[in-house]
C-alpha cells in the first residue's frame, strides 16, 4: 500500500537513530576490547605476538565489512547457532572496529619516545608497568582526536547493518521508501540525520587535534 | 552439530565470480582515477581558490564525509530517478564511488598542499619559475609524495567499499556471491571465498601503490 509521506515518518526516522547510536555504542565497546588487545600485541616485546597482531589487522582491513556481516549472519546459522541481526552485527562490528582502533592506538603508543620506556625500565618497572604508568597516560591524550574521528566512520558504517535486516536509520529509510515511494525525499532526510550525528563529531575531532598541537 | 564444507558448487560458478571480480576492479580503478582528479582540482580550489569556491568545495567535502556511502548510493540510484535523472546500477555505482572518493581525496591532498611551507613557494618564484612551474614542481609533486601513503590506504578502503554497490544490484563480486549463495545455499563457503578474494585484491593494490611510490616519488 502506498501512502503519503507524513510528519510521522520523519519522527520514525529520528527515532530509528537510537538504534544507529546503540549499535555504534556496542561496536565501540567491543571494538575497544579487541583494539586494546591488538594494540598491545603490536607493541609487545615478543615477535610472534607482534606478527599475530599484524596478521589480524591486515586480514580485517583487507576484507569488506559487508563480508564479515554476512559471514556472521548467514554463516553461523549453518553450524546450528541461530544468530539474530543484533548478535551478528555486534560481532562483525567489534572485529572491524578492533582492527582500526588497534592500529590507531598502536600509533599513539609508538609516538611516545623510546626514552620514556627506557626511563621506566631503569626505574625497575616491568613491561606492563611501563605501559600502565608511563606510556598509556601519555598515549591516551594523543589517542582522543583520531578515536573521535573513527567514531564518525563507525556511525556511518553502521548503515551497512541494514542489509542483514538490522533496523536502524538506513533500514528505516528503506522501509519508509517502500511504503511511501518517495526515495529522494526519504534518503535526503536520512542523509541529513547522519550528517547531524557526524558533523559535530568531525568538528570536535579536528578541534581536539588543534588543541593538542598547541599544548605540545 | 557438525558441518561439512563443500566448495564444489561454489567453484562451479567461477564464471560468475570472475565477472563480478572484473566489475569490482573496473569500479575501483575508475573511481580511483576520477577520485584523484577531483581530489587534485578540488584541493587546489580549496587552498588557492576564491572564497566562494572554497566554500562550495568545503560543503561538498563535509557533506560526503559525514554521510554513509550506502545512503549516497541509494540517493543516486533510487532517489534521482524521481527527479528525472536515471542511471543503471553500474553507472550509479561508478558515480557514487567517484563522488565519495573525491571528497576524501580533496581532504587528504589539501593537507599535503598546506604542508608545503610558504618560503618554498617563494624560493621557487625567486628562481624565476612561472606560476605553473611552481605549482607543478614545488607544490603538487612534493604534496603528493607527502600524502601518497594516506591516499593509497584511502584507495584500498574504497576498493573494499565497492562491495556496498551490490546493494543497488550492481553486478560486482559481492553481488555475484549473493547470487551463488541463493542458488547453492553454501553461505559460509561463498562469503569466506569472496572475503579471501578481497584480501588478495587489497594486498595486490597495496603492492602496486608501493611500486608507484617507489618509482615515481622515492627516487627524486
Amino acid at each position: 500500500m502506498i501512502r503519503e509521506l507524513s510528519f510521522n515518518d520523519l519522527l520514525y526516522l529520528i527515532a530509528a537513530m537510537r538504534w544507529t547510536l546503540a549499535l555504534t555504542g556496542i561496536a565501540f565497546l567491543g571494538g575497544s576490547l579487541v583494539g586494546l588487545s591488538v594494540a598491545l600485541l603490536r607493541v609487545a616485546p615478543f615477535a610472534p605476538a607482534r606478527w599475530l597482531g599484524t596478521f589480524y589487522v591486515h586480514a580485517v582491513q583487507g576484507t569488506p565489512l559487508l563480508a564479515w556481516l554476512f559471514v556472521f549472519f548467514f554463516g553461523l546459522s549453518i553450524v546450528g547457532v541461530t544468530v539474530s541481526p543484533w548478535v551478528a552485527a555486534a560481532a562483525a562490528y567489534s572485529i572491524y572496529a578492533g582492527a582500526f582502533l588497534g592500529e590507531i592506538w598502536r600509533g599513539c603508543l609508538q609516538a611516545i619516545p623510546k626514552t620514556q620506556w627506557e626511563a621506566g625500565a631503569s626505574l625497575g618497572l616491568s613491561f606492563m608497568e611501563q605501559l600502565r604508568y608511563i606510556i598509556a597516560p601519555q598515549g591516551f591524550r594523543l589517542a582522543i582526536p583520531p578515536t573521535v574521528g573513527f567514531l564518525v566512520q563507525l556511525i556511518k558504517n553502521t548503515s551497512l547493518a541494514a542489509v542483514i535486516g538490522f533496523i536502524e536509520l538506513t533500514r528505516e529509510g528503506q522501509l519508509t521508501t517502500a511504503t511511501t515511494f518517495r526515495p529522494f525525499t526519504v534518503y535526503l532526510i536520512v542523509a541529513a540525520l547522519y550528517f547531524a550525528l557526524c558533523f559535530p563529531l568531525t568538528q570536535l575531532s579536528s578541534r581536539l587535534e588543534r588543541r593538542l598541537h598547541v599544548a605540545r | 552439530m557438525t558441518y561439512s564444507f563443500q566448495f564444489r558448487d561454489v567453484f562451479a560458478a567461477w564464471e560468475f565470480l570472475l565477472d563480478g571480480l572484473v566489475l569490482t576492479l573496473e569500479l575501483s580503478v575508475i573511481a580511483m582515477m576520477s577520485g584523484l582528479i577531483i581530489g587534485l582540482a578540488g584541493s587546489a580550489a580549496r587552498v588557492y581558490g576564491p572564497p566562494w569556491l572554497k566554500g562550495i568545495v568545503a560543503v561538498y567535502v563535509e557533506t560526503i564525509r559525514n554521510t554513509p556511502l550506502i545512503v549516497q548510493l541509494f540517493l543516486i540510484f533510487f532517489g534521482l530517478p524521481s527527479a528525472g535523472v536515471k542511471f543503471d546500477a553500474n553507472t550509479a555505482a561508478m558515480i557514487a564511488l567517484s563522488i565519495n572518493l573525491g571528497a576524501y581525496s580533496i581532504e587528504i591532498i589539501r593537507a599535503g598542499l598546506q604542508a608545503i611551507p610558504r618560503s618554498q613557494i617563494e624560493a621557487g618564484q625567486s628562481l624565476g619559475l612561472s606560476g605553473l612551474q611552481v605549482f607543478r614542481y614545488v607544490i603538487i609533486v612534493p604534496a603528493l609524495r607527502l600524502m601518497f601513503p594516506a591516499l593509497a590506504s584511502q584507495f584500498v578502503l574504497l576498493m573494499l567499499a565497492t562491495s556496498v554497490v551490490s546493494q543497488i544490484s550492481a553486478q560486482d563480486l559481492f553481488h555475484m556471491a549473493s547470487i551463488i549463495q541463493s542458488r547453492t545455499f553454501r553461505d559460509f563457503e561463498v562469503y569466506i571465498l569472496v572475503a579471501g578474494a578481497y584480501l588478495v585484491l587489497a594486498l595486490l593494490f597495496r603492492l602496486i601503490f608501493a611500486g608507484i611510490y617507489h618509482f615515481v616519488f622515492a627516487r627524486r
